[in-house]
């Protein structure tokens, strides 16, 4: 029977109804004053969202370092791609809906065209903070839960993106990014959610962390939907075991590791706050059907536009709960066992 | 430690001519050999990018990362012929290589890669955000208390995309003096002339709201280029935007002034009568009947 990993530090009362909650962008804001402090030529760049995005703690810091554009999202990705040419790393930060929204192509030719194929060291280092992602905006409606900018980032060659799933990951996901060469999509959501990792928690860029161990089903999932994986796996326990991995970062795939876990238990589930097209679900379903095809159910908002409502509201309505990822494992497993007595 | 010494300015104003002269035979020469691309453009500019690349710019096509270079960051990409062509007659590559652009596997791509070509300082093609780019470039500079200027070239038709106002919002706000941004102001478009697809003017009034310096100019006069570029140099309270107003197609007498130049390259026939047009030109600079 699986567990939860000890050498995933993560927070002993991780199944407390009293687990603490914290906004995952306070995360983004404290990553962008440690990285500032680790390195003089780290930018940022805001777009009338100073307070919001978190990059106000920065500003406060390091006001030298901090340039305001005003609500001009393309503008602001061009910019910091000329500062990145000039050896700066330049976090731009909005909401989601509107950067990489509104500039996608000038993050397409500016940052990441313009980085391709650099010698070392002469990468157009912008790393591009996405906040307010999802639906759990909530109240703000459709406008503004951004749904389809994992895929939007994904698609662009050499780009890197990361989904961090509460405030501790973000913040070193922040930080992690300002070193990390080249283009960097970071992106999280506004609403408070439980934050159950900590500071031993293993990160790297471009790793699958196993925060539960299990035999029977993979749980792959990234950013708030993480914790409804572990909720899941947990409601499982006597029915069926439960693997979950951490998949922060989309892009680059940690295709070893993802290949291991599939061999070993035989079907996915994948969860993310985001379109079921294109997003987390796209990239792993991309993966295995190629290279060891099982059986797979993703867990996203089923093509369509979110509404206002409260963010629990609106989880139940998008069918991104923990319940919801119990049914998709149930089938999934009934699934393999189908197809192993063909 | 090497001290890198810039490319030395050519002052002497016949030179100047005789070598936009040879950077307009290259582009004729790239361009037929390429089978597509963009004409009128690329020949209306050749005196700018001649005074930038032989007397303005400090730079050193050895070493072109060099920290002490001034930077062109060229906004529509869609005329690289004629950086390219001032690219390789300043030495950062072979004129010979001029041949392959557009050619599969080439460094000399359709529209410019900052990564593929030495002395690119960007990518650029979809119009509209090389001002921005030059505006992070000059705002990092000045952060860093360095003294190397930006130069921006941008045409007139992408005066029409929102992202141009975004930056020249931005740059006024910020007093970036070390930018200087040119205007390829030949009123030819895709779809026909300036004025009738979305009037620009009144251009200079529009930027001098935004708080820069405008000069305006004949931007087929390489002194004129220059001077121009020395006057923005001394001012230091603002940016400065010089209006290049130039014939497209300048030197050729059959694209000149013809929007339907703007995106095509010249068949083997007509870039036959170009060159000799072009070489009886450079004959009357030689003997001083120019």
């Amino acid at each position: 029977m699986g567990s939860i990993n000890p050498r995933m530090y993560l927070i002993d009362a991780l199944y407390s109804k009293n687990v603490k909650k914290v906004n995952t962008r306070d995360g983004y804001g404290k990553g962008l004053v440690k990285a500032g402090e680790k390195n003089p030529d780290v930018v940022v760049i805001c777009a009338d969202l100073t307070e919001s995005t978190r990059s106000l703690w920065f500003q406060e810091k390091f006001p030298d370092r901090f340039v305001e554009v005003g609500v001009a999202e393309q503008n602001m990705a061009s910019l910091a791609a000329g500062m990145a040419a000039t050896g700066k790393v330049v976090f731009i930060s909005s909401y989601a809906a509107f950067s990489p929204g509104r500039n996608n192509e000038q993050i397409r030719t500016t940052i990441s065209y313009n980085s391709w194929k650099s010698k070392p060291g002469k990468e157009i280092n912008v790393k591009i903070g996405g906040a307010h992602a999802g639906i759990s905006v909530g109240p703000d409606g459709a406008t503004h839960q951004q749904l389809e900018d994992v895929a939007l980032m994904r698609m662009q060659p050499g780009m890197t993106v990361l989904v961090p799933c509460d405030d501790v990951e973000c913040e070193k996901a922040t930080v992690a990014a300002a070193e990390y060469p080249g283009p960097v999509y970071i992106r999280f959501g506004r609403t408070s959610y439980p934050s159950y990792t900590t500071i031993k928690t293993p990160f790297q860029i471009g790793r699958i962390e196993e925060f539960r161990s299990g035999k029977d089903c993979t749980i792959i999932a990234n950013g708030p939907l993480l914790y409804e994986a572990l909720i899941a796996a947990k409601k499982l326990e006597k029915e069926i075991d439960c693997q979950v991995l951490n998949c922060h970062t989309v892009k680059p795939l940690d295709c070893g590791t993802l290949l291991k876990a599939v061999q070993k238990t035989g079907c996915v589930v994948t969860a993310e706050e985001h379109q079921w097209l294109g997003g987390l679900g796209g990239a792993i379903a991309e993966f295995i059907s190629e290279v060891y095809p099982v059986p797979i159910k993703r867990i996203g908002v089923q093509d369509r536009f979110g509404e206002s409502g409260n963010p629990d509201e609106l989880f139940k309505e998008f069918h991104l709960t923990a319940d919801d990822i119990v049914k998709a494992v149930r089938e999934a497993v009934r699934m393999k066992q189908w197809q192993k007595r063909k | 430690m090497t001290i890198i010494k810039p490319f030395p300015r050519v002052t002497n104003i016949k030179r100047l001519k005789l070598i936009a002269n040879m950077i307009r035979q290259d582009i004729i020469q790239a361009l037929v050999a390429a089978g597509s691309g963009h004409s009128a453009g690329p020949l209306g500019m050749a005196d700018v990018f001649t005074a930038l690349y032989f007397n303005v710019l400090v730079h050193n096509p050895q070493n072109p990362f060099w920290e002490g270079r001034d930077r062109l960051i060229l906004s529509n990409g869609h005329i690289c012929p004629v950086l390219y062509a001032a690219l390789a007659n300043t030495g950062y590559f072979p004129r010979a290589e001029l041949k392959t652009l557009r050619h599969l596997g080439t460094r000399l791509q359709g529209h410019p890669h900052r990564t593929a070509l030495p002395g690119l300082e960007t990518t650029s093609g979809p119009l509209g955000s090389g001002l921005s780019q030059a505006a992070g470039a000059a705002y990092a500079l000045r952060m860093d208390k360095k003294k190397n200027r930006v130069y921006c070239l941008m045409s007139d038709g992408e005066q029409e995309a929102g992202q141009t106002w975004e930056a020249a919002m931005f740059v006024g706000k910020n007093k970036l003096s070390n930018l200087t941004a040119f205007i390829d102001r030949n009123n030819i478009q895709i779809d026909g002339t300036t004025e009738e697809i979305m009037p620009l003017e009144p251009l200079a009034d529009k930027y001098r709201a935004f708080n820069w310096h405008v000069l305006e100019i004949d931007a087929n006069n390489v002194k004129a280029v220059i001077d121009a570029c020395n006057e923005a140099r001394a001012i230091t309270e603002r940016p400065t935007l010089i209006i290049a107003h130039n014939t497209p197609g300048k030197g050729v007498s059959f694209m000149e002034n013809n929007y339907e130049w703007h995106g095509k390259p010249p068949t083997a026939e007509q870039a036959k009568i170009a060159l000799r047009e072009l070489q009886v030109w450079r004959s009357q600079i030689m003997s001083g009947r120019d």
